[in-house]
């Protein structure tokens, strides 16, 4: 889904002209392909989860017998213990830990992109303090600061949760998107745009913005990553409205209710399960996506064997042969490089990522 | 020398901005917020009740100016004020208790798992494409999992069903804590399965992050010509490839770190360790503000004095920065 957005900002491709979306699918790796896949699945169980779910999440059924009853016919994932049955919770869980997880990651990327541009555009002064902000911000540990912020919070619900985590998840993104303006600032087409007269806003939203959209989407994946991250663990230890279905909340019941000790791994298992795989799949996408920017990274199977002992001097490294590489998917690739987020390494001081973009100076000229 | 000046100076501000968020956070909440809180208390004693308003900013506690002075000197003095819950005893002595079991278990853990991790990615990104590199999908779902979810897995299969390790708890009951053995290896034998925990799951981070380092490294002229004059293999990899991956790995060591022990102080929780995490919730579930505060101080400061550990060895294993030229 990202991927799409992405391709077509880098190259728009003729409407339906359905084999070369076809043949971008393709050459997506395996990774991102899954990634893709798993994604696609819970934001369709996001969307139609709580309309499908055979019961009601919250309605205790008093039967003694439905007390922790484990997997069967009509309740496909067991009961709780107060009777509840466990699948429409998942399904009402997704729904809001998704949501949640959405949003946040909206309002922090576009945190992450004003303060990343503005500081390296606006240089001097403001990119001193906005760096120093931003680094600050990044060595706090986010989660006691969390946890002391809806400490104090009067109500605890979806919308404190959502407010709390995204006015501390912009400083990764804004640190990432911070140096890639830096690098695009100086490239000649930016000059030209300010010689022909255009407003600062404009060259920012219509110049700056535009060549970072991969990047951004990079950084709104890791955003959605953190947010369901930390709002489930914030959820397990009671800081959220804990009369609704998430799937921290229902991990919250499961944990306080002894189930693990009761043995119903039915209660515990899938929430968690949930949990990761929703991660997993962002994570899969996201090294995908990287590894299709950055060829070294990839499989033996597909990358050229540059490492061990299977290197030849004679071998062309992979940045030449993604020279020679159509210039569409270079424009797509070099966005992403040298910046990646999984990374997690800090940007080089700003001089040296200058040198270091030559390639993406060549292929992100607009033809 | 300049480079860890420098940065002293940034984590002097951080310490600064940490100081002042926490004092701001009770100020900044709405007046009913306060007000709320404040009768969660009614059988507070009243130097408690008068620290509690202190701390809030109500009542007459004196200008802003005046309660942030002494604020800070009060940190300063590591002088927490008194707990609500578990009154009269001092914030500063629950601390001293709980803090030795959590940066024993986890900075014992994060290390193994660092020095682990970085290991695994030197071999993963030398032997590109080789079976380590291949498991690699599946150490990113281990990755993804919740700490504590996988810590309750653990518990169950380990503990519950196995009875291998203990559920849970640093020691096991009716031992009294001291320098004696039966003790030691109690608490020893406790920590075991919350560390391999913490290695199970930050492991798979800085391995991915070193073969990615490793793998562009690799690629490098210099690492070339050092095949290319026939070294041999170990070398090549360790003293001209790891050797400069491991520079980034290391930069990346400070700013995960806030993750590590994020992660590490909820995982607490589920083994009832008795560390800072555990305390953290207790604080929270009964609205122990002051307790809350003083914790998140504590974690805070602890991370920034890593952090500058860790620019201290950039400074021994990069020349760059020794020469003043690097950041």
């Amino acid at each position: 889904m990202v991927v799409a957005t992405m391709s077509i900002s880098a190259d728009p491709l003729p409407p339906g002209d359905k084999r070369q979306r076809f043949a971008l699918w393709k050459r997506l790796p395996t990774k991102a392909k899954v990634g893709a896949v798993l994604l696609g699945f819970f934001v369709l169980a996001a969307i139609i989860g709580p309309m499908v779910a055979p019961y009601d999440p919250s309605f205790q059924n008093p039967l003694p017998s439905l007390s922790m009853h484990p997997p069967n016919g009509s309740y496909l994932l067991g009961t709780t213990e107060s009777g509840q049955d466990v699948l429409s919770q998942l399904l009402a869980g997704i729904r809001m830990t998704m949501e949640l997880a959405v949003i946040v990651g909206a309002v922090a990327t576009g945190l992450s992109v004003i303060v990343g541009v503005s500081a390296a555009f606006l240089g001097g002064v403001w990119d001193e303090v906005l760096s120093l902000v931003s680094n600050v911000f990044l060595v706090i540990p986010a989660l006691p600061l969390l946890i002391l912020l809806l400490g104090y919070l009067p109500q605890r619900g979806q919308t404190a949760t959502i407010l709390v985590l995204s006015l501390l998840g912009w400083p990764w993104g804004a640190r990432v998107i911070r140096a890639q303006t830096l690098a695009i600032r100086n490239r000649d087409f930016i000059a030209a745009s300010r010689e022909t007269g255009e407003k600062t806003w404009r060259i920012l939203f219509f110049e700056i913005v535009p060549n970072e959209v991969s990047l951004i989407a990079a950084s709104f994946v890791n955003t959605v990553l953190y947010a369901i991250g930390a709002s489930v663990a914030l959820a397990f230890i009671g800081l959220a409205d804990l009369t609704s279905w998430s799937l921290g909340t229902m991990l919250y019941w499961a944990e306080g209710q002894q189930a693990l000790e009761l043995g119903a791994w039915w209660w515990f298992a899938p929430p968690g399960i949930a949990v990761a795989l929703m991660g997993a799949s962002l994570v899969l996408l996201n090294t995908g996506i990287d590894e299709l920017g950055n060829p070294r990274l990839r499989d033996a199977s597909s990358a050229s064997r540059i490492a061990g002992r299977r290197l030849r001097p004679t071998d062309p490294t992979p940045v030449l042969q993604t020279l020679r590489e159509p210039r569409r998917a270079l424009a797509f690739l070099h966005s992403f490089s040298r910046s990646s987020l999984l990374e997690a390494r800090p940007p080089r001081s700003d001089k040296r990522s200058l040198q270091a973009m030559p390639i993406v100076a060549r292929s992100g000229e607009q033809p | 020398m300049a480079f860890v000046v420098r940065r002293l100076a940034f984590y002097f501000v951080a310490a600064w901005v940490a100081l002042t968020v926490n004092f701001f956070i009770p100020r900044a909440m709405p007046g009913s917020a306060v007000q709320d809180i404040m009768s969660k208390f009614p059988n507070l004693q009243p130097p408690a009740y008068k620290a509690l308003e202190a701390m809030l900013g109500v009542g007459h506690p004196g200008s802003l100016w005046h309660q942030y002075t002494t604020y800070l000197d009060d940190v300063f003095h590591l002088n927490f004020g008194t707990d609500l819950i578990e009154y009269p005893a001092k914030v500063s002595t629950l601390l001293g208790q709980t803090i030795p079991w959590t940066l024993t278990l986890v900075g014992t853990a994060t290390v193994i798992a660092f020095f682990l991790g970085t290991a695994l990615g030197i071999i993963a990104g030398w032997r590109h494409g080789g079976w380590l590199d291949r498991v690699l999908p599946g150490l990113m779902f281990l990755q993804a999992i919740p700490y504590f979810f996988l810590a309750l897995l653990l518990i169950d299969v380990l503990a519950i069903n196995n009875h291998i390790f203990p559920i849970g708890q640093g020691y096991a009951g009716g031992l009294i804590p001291g320098w004696h053995w039966s003790f030691i290896s109690s608490a020893i034998y406790h920590s075991l399965l919350p560390a391999f925990t913490i290695v199970i799951t930050s492991v798979a981070g800085w391995m991915l992050q070193m073969r990615n380092v490793m793998i562009t490294t690799i690629g490098e002229d210099y690492v070339l010509a050092a095949q290319a004059k026939g070294l041999p293999s170990r070398r090549v990899v360790f003293t001209y490839a790891a050797r400069n991956a491991i520079l980034p790995q290391l930069q990346g060591f400070g700013l995960a770190l806030g993750f590590v022990v994020s992660g590490a102080i909820i995982m607490e929780i589920v083994f009832s360790y008795p560390g800072i995490g555990l305390l953290l919730l207790n604080a929270v579930t009964s609205n122990d503000y002051p307790l809350m505060q003083a914790i998140f101080l504590v974690i805070t400061f602890t991370v920034l004095l890593a952090n500058l550990i860790v620019d201290v060895v950039i400074v021994f294993v990069d020349p760059r920065v020794r020469a003043g030229a690097g950041a």
